[in-house]
């Protein structure tokens, strides 16, 4: 299925990226986050040069047990929450506002 | 808030702002990133959910975002009810729900540079008391 993902603040700055279409073939957020936190080894395959540090990125960053959130249409969402086509998914590191 | 009516006995609020020292540094400004359309969701679904959980007369919530200086508020609640415990419950709970929910982030800019603010443990367990969904 079609997703967009969209990042947010320190993730959408680590990650370079704040919003991408990802074709998606499992079905929750956490499946989603691991073939996101996969990314750091395709990349480290296909872009040599800059392959470790943005790998190391995105593995650092989404390690299971870090903090961050994700948000499935703008509503806060556990990891096993199912993910409906087309949806519109947010990670986002814990909030700081107030 | 109290224009035209005079059923209201108690109004509570409570104003945030931006501090000019963070962990140990000076703080220069700081930038409010939000999430569009999330945050609008979140805030109406906190002022919501205080409504369910008190008997609230008005509740006004306001959050900025962008570029603020020292001094500068970041946010405002304030609740009217027909009693003060209410309306400084209320408040409280909204502040609380704010602070770990609702899609903010800041970015502070200290003689050190630029950081993201880290969220805190304490907000978390503030926001525990209060059971929410």
């Amino acid at each position: 299925m079609k997703l967009r993902v969209l990042y947010f603040a320190r993730l959408r700055e680590r990650f370079g990226v704040a919003e991408e279409a990802l074709d998606f073939s499992g079905a929750t957020a956490a499946d989603l986050v691991a073939q996101l936190r996969s990314r750091g080894d395709v990349w480290a395959e296909e872009l040599a040069a800059g392959k470790a540090l943005r790998g190391d990125v995105w593995a650092e960053e989404l390690a299971a047990g870090k903090a961050f959130r994700v948000a499935v249409n703008q509503s806060l969402v556990a990891l096993d929450a199912t993910l409906p086509e087309h949806a519109e998914v947010a990670i986002f590191p814990p909030v700081t506002g107030g | 808030m109290r224009r035209g009516r005079t059923d209201i006995g108690a109004i509570a609020s409570f104003v945030g702002l931006a501090r000019d020292h963070n962990a140990g540094s000076g703080v220069q400004a700081m930038t409010l990133e939000h999430s569009p359309g999330m945050t609008e969701k979140a805030l109406a679904a906190l002022v919501e959910e205080a409504k369910s959980r008190w008997t609230l007369l008005d509740v006004t919530l306001i959050h900025r975002v962008g570029r603020l200086l020292p001094g500068d508020p970041i946010v405002l609640v304030a609740v009217a009810g027909q009693h003060r415990g209410e309306a400084f419950a209320a408040c409280e709970f909204i502040m609380d729900y704010l602070k770990t929910r609702a899609p903010f982030w800041k970015k502070e800019e200290t003689p050190e540079g630029e950081r993201w603010v880290d969220a805190r443990a304490s907000d978390d367990a503030a926001a525990a008391r209060w059971n929410l969904p």
